[in-house]
């Protein structure tokens, strides 16, 4: 979670929501969260599990640049 | 009663020491159909007493729509961490047990306004042209 967050304060287009996801069992169905952490990206993008810095900011830009 | 014990808020209090500039944590809440916006609000008072660079700013979701609307808050409990700029960072639900610690984190992340990233990521973000959302789905434990 804390890299997405750093992600947010390094880049002016990066946004971070940090989601208790039992408090919010339809979003948890609406993005198939089944297991966490749990990552989605604009909506489409996702994937799952506490990548490494580098790791993670590669998905993070390959789902936002998947369409 | 305290949502943080005497050694947790001892940990919050030398975690945070270190703040040099001023966080704001936006807390957006509502009396009904919300489990834990009072625990929430609750919580958050626990930690902005714990350092004077920390203050506190409580809106209700259904009636400060000015504050909901630019702070782009869509559910109950939220809190947006907010340093000398919005860094558009937002925890939504009470951010306890592991969610707790990132929270922290957020918190010195956003007072200095500066990460740790390693150089090739600042390089990879730097090459984004749109705006990107990314919402992390967690449990607190």
């Amino acid at each position: 979670m804390r890299l997405a967050q750093q992600l947010a304060v390094e880049s002016d287009l990066v946004t971070a929501d940090l989601v208790e996801v039992t408090e919010f069992p339809s979003l948890a169905q609406r993005y198939q969260v089944r297991a966490v952490p749990r990552t989605v990206v604009n909506e489409s993008g996702s994937f799952s599990g506490a990548l490494p810095e580098a790791e993670f900011v590669k998905a993070v830009i390959a789902a936002a640049q998947s369409r | 009663m305290a949502l943080l014990s005497d050694r947790d808020e001892k940990e919050v209090r030398t975690k945070l020491a270190g703040l040099t500039g001023r966080v704001t944590l936006v807390n957006f809440t509502q009396e009904l159909s919300c489990q834990y916006c009072r625990e929430t609000e609750q919580l958050l008072k626990e930690v902005a007493a714990v350092s004077d660079k920390i203050a506190l700013e409580v809106y209700n979701f259904q009636l400060d729509k000015a504050q909901v609307a630019q702070y782009g808050v869509d559910k109950v409990p939220a809190t947006a961490v907010v340093g000398a700029k919005d860094y558009g960072i937002r925890f939504y639900g009470i951010p306890l047990g592991y969610e707790f610690g990132a929270f922290l984190s957020a918190v010195q992340d956003v007072s200095g306004g500066t990460t740790d990233l390693a150089p090739e990521s600042r390089t990879a973000l730097a090459e984004l042209a749109q705006p990107v959302r990314l919402q992390v789905f967690s449990t607190p434990t």
